[in-house]
């Protein structure tokens, strides 16, 4: 045990105690700032915004391709980085083979139908023409011609690329929208009653084109030189358009709607509400049973029946329409929001001693009322941007979003889908686009939420 | 109960007179020409066919012309496709969209039921967090990409089996729902994964839940008769709006899948700018929507006694 002696009781020097609070004083925002810095999730996602947003506004300055401009000799291109490639012979017409004696028709018991035999090409095959023959089989009516990316199974033989409707025709050139890649050709023969066989071979085309486009990038071009290409990291779509240029440019729009749109909805709400829930009464109730009647309407019929009543004219890219719709359907969410919270902050005693103090209205409302709901507002713009980017994807994906030649990342998925089967890059980049914006957002406004409202806090 | 109910059919009802007026206004603000299109015509014979259709009169009568012909339920003729009440359309295709939503709704719910609550029990695992990714990666991801994606997938196996597995489109058999349906309901299945297991994680903290362990009940019995009944009742309460999301998203996945149901139709109806179907459909569509909600929110004041409706309604 200790043993207290006198001095114990003398009093402290005052020097060394006055300390102020032992941490420095921090505001709202700081605070959120310091949450939302140790949330790698919503940093990284933050990262993601501001480069999606450098890449549509900045990209087209480093990219300098026109997004619309077509190129009909290079339609539907996968993404590929050659830029030198060699100028190809120019080919004679091709003239089909047709075998002088048509081969006897089948028996009237159906004698049955051999394979092709000897599939052979004509001529070394190109990216300008693959053009090849084979041997007449006894009893065909005709043959099919099919080309595959895959080899060919069970019935499936790829793109139907040919018909040849009688027996005797052996040869058949395909020029048809030929690809630096490897192909699997099936000739299939077909008699009368519809039985079927096949042959299949494969071929690797190498890089080259065709002297008249050669001859359309540099006139002088001569069979054999090498021309250079315009490069297209992603490829062209099925207009032969750079793809990368588009997804700049139709960021652009995407980004601009999914901004923009949430922004004056937004404003428009915590308008609407703020006056709402300060004024009370009468006003109240009034605006409030606009807000629900507003909310009740079914969202994407409206906004397709608005597209239909504002955007209809040819020549309008149909951006301000689905603006204009966005917003007149959307600010009902922040608008019951500010309600809410405007009215529980009015009661509060921070504002009842402002009040006491003789400040007025205005001074209560934009010094405490705002500033204090700004955080919960800022979370559901967060959560509103996505939103108005899926809406937009999924109007233009039905053809009702921005008209072209505008494109978004919507429109491109709508154009891409026709061909994914084949081209499905057309479609997936465009996709993945949309994909990593919403989540991006979607993740960030999760951690601004955390943030900035910790009672709303998620339950992890 | 009674007034809540004939309080929000009355709501129901005006908004649904809204959609009408919106839709016909929206048919007057069209730019272009019902009668000629683009074709020069004589001015007599024009004038025959506006009388014919009423166009000549006031837009005040046409106005009512249009309501009076709403409240018999007749919504007109086809203006693309020959021969075709908007009345047939909606009788030949709605059942199609009706039982894909249907399916789709179904799954969305047991399965978002389903992985939400499991999620919850093994909450912070392997398992949670990959059930989690993919709700993250199914609500990001715009459902026609998804259909394309399975679309694919099912070529690749129809090719590599050697037999149509699964069709790629088309309606009919039971092999034709599996695709559709699973792409509708991923996204709401998703969105109802995430409400349900922030709703377990919640309610295991409750005193009830609490004291139902200390008085010994196993396991089983507290998780299903006091935490999923409890946890389960804000799902419910967002069924309505998912009723919304599944019948819009059908719109897009009966177009990819060609599926012959009304929203095909309506999808159609739009990019060829058949008026009289697109008003035809978004006022039923509308009024569908509508009662659905309101029926959803009378079916939860049913469930939940907690809820007193008449409390709410005034």
């Amino acid at each position: 045990m200790n043993v207290l002696t006198r001095s114990d009781f003398e009093p402290v020097p005052r020097e060394g105690l006055e300390r102020g609070p032992s941490r420095p004083s921090l505001s709202y925002w700081q605070d959120a700032w310091i949450r939302l810095r140790k949330n790698k999730q919503a940093l990284v996602s933050l990262g993601i915004v501001i480069a999606l947003v450098l890449f549509t506004l900045l990209g087209p300055f480093l990219w300098r391709e026109d997004p619309s401009a077509p190129s009909l000799s290079r339609i539907s291109r996968g993404p590929s980085l050659v830029s030198d490639v060699p100028v190809l012979p120019e080919l004679a017409p091709f003239q089909e083979e047709i075998l002088p004696d048509v081969p006897p028709l089948p028996s009237a018991d159906g004698a049955s139908l051999g394979a092709p035999s000897k599939l052979e090409w004509l001529e070394p095959p190109t990216v300008q023409a693959v053009r090849m023959r084979w041997d007449a089989v006894p009893g065909a009516a005709g043959y099919l011609i099919y080309r595959s990316q895959d080899p060919p199974t069970g019935g499936y033989f790829g793109l139907p690329v040919g018909t040849i409707e009688a027996g005797n025709i052996v040869s058949f050139e395909d020029s048809f929208n030929l690809e630096d890649r490897k192909y699997y050709y099936s000739v299939v023969a077909r008699n009368v009653s519809d039985s079927r066989q096949s042959i299949t071979r494969e071929v690797e085309l190498s890089p080259g084109i065709s002297l008249g486009d050669a001859q359309a990038i540099r006139p002088d071009a001569k069979p054999g030189e090498m021309v250079h290409f315009a490069v297209r990291p992603f490829g062209t779509d099925a207009l032969g358009r750079d793809l990368l240029a588009r997804l700049m440019a139709g960021g652009r729009v995407s980004l601009f709607i999914g901004f923009f749109a949430p922004l004056v909805a937004l404003s428009i709400g915590v308008l609407i509400g703020g006056i709402a829930g300060f004024a009370g009464g009468k006003v109240d109730q009034w605006l409030m049973r606009i807000t629900d009647f507003v909310l009740a309407l079914p969202f994407l019929l409206f906004m397709i029946l608005f597209k239909v009543m504002l955007g209809g004219g040819p020549g309008q890219s149909g951006i301000s329409a689905m603006l204009i719709a966005l917003i007149a359907l959307s600010w009902t969410g922040v608008a019951r929001l500010t309600r809410g919270q405007v009215l529980a902050l009015r009661e509060s005693e921070f504002v009842q001693a402002s009040r006491l103090l003789g400040a007025r209205p205005l001074y209560i409302l934009l010094r405490h009322l705002l500033p204090n709901t700004l955080g919960v507002i800022l979370v559901s713009f967060t959560f509103a941007i996505p939103g108005a980017i899926f809406t937009e994807a999924f109007l233009s994906f039905i053809g009702m979003g921005v008209e072209p030649p505008a494109a978004s990342w919507g429109s491109m998925c709508n154009d891409g889908i026709n061909t994914f089967l084949i081209h499905p890059h057309e479609l997936i980049f465009p996709a993945v686009f949309i994909s990593v914006a919403v989540l991006a957002f979607n993740l960030l406004g999760d951690g601004l939420r955390d943030a900035l409202d910790p009672k709303m806090r998620s339950v992890e | 109960m009674l007034r809540y109910t004939l309080k929000r059919l009355g709501a129901g009802l005006l908004t649904v007179y809204f959609i009408a007026t919106a839709t016909f206004l929206a048919m007057h603000f069209v730019p272009g020409d019902p009668i000629a299109g683009n074709k020069a015509m004589r001015p007599e014979i024009r004038q025959n066919l506006e009388r014919m259709y009423g166009l000549d009169k006031p837009v005040s009568v046409q106005y009512v012309v249009f309501l009076g012909n709403m409240l018999k339920g007749d919504f007109g003729i086809s203006f693309t496709q020959p021969n075709r009440l908007v009345n047939d359309i909606i009788k030949d295709h709605f059942p199609v969209s009706a039982l894909l939503g249907v399916l789709a709704l179904a799954v969305a719910s047991v399965g978002g039921v389903l992985f939400g609550s499991l999620t919850a029990v093994v909450r912070g695992k392997l398992a949670d967090r990959t059930v989690m990714f993919f709700v993250i990666l199914a609500v990001s991801v715009p459902s026609f990409v998804f259909a394309a994606l399975a679309q694919q997938l099912a070529i690749r196996a129809n090719a590599s089996a050697g037999t149509t597995l699964l069709p790629v489109a088309g309606w009919g058999s039971l092999r034709h729902m599996l695709m559709p349906t699973l792409v509708l309901g991923l996204g709401t299945m998703a969105f109802l994964t995430r409400l349900m297991r922030s709703s377990m994680l919640e309610i295991v903290n409750q005193d009830y839940i609490r004291t139902a362990k200390a008085k010994g009940l196993p396991t089983h019995r507290v998780f299903f008769s006091h935490q999923l009944r409890n946890a389960i009742l804000p799902v419910i309460t967002v069924l309505g709006p998912s009723i919304a999301a599944i019948t819009t998203g059908g719109f897009v996945v009966e177009t990819v899948f060609s599926i012959p149901g009304l929203g095909r139709y309506f999808v159609q109806a739009v990019q060829q700018l058949d008026y009289t179907v697109i008003m035809g459909l978004t006022v039923f569509y509308g009024a569908f929507l509508v009662f659905m909600v309101i029926l959803v929110d009378i079916i939860y004041g049913f469930i939940d006694p907690r809820i007193s409706l008449t409390k709410a309604a005034s």
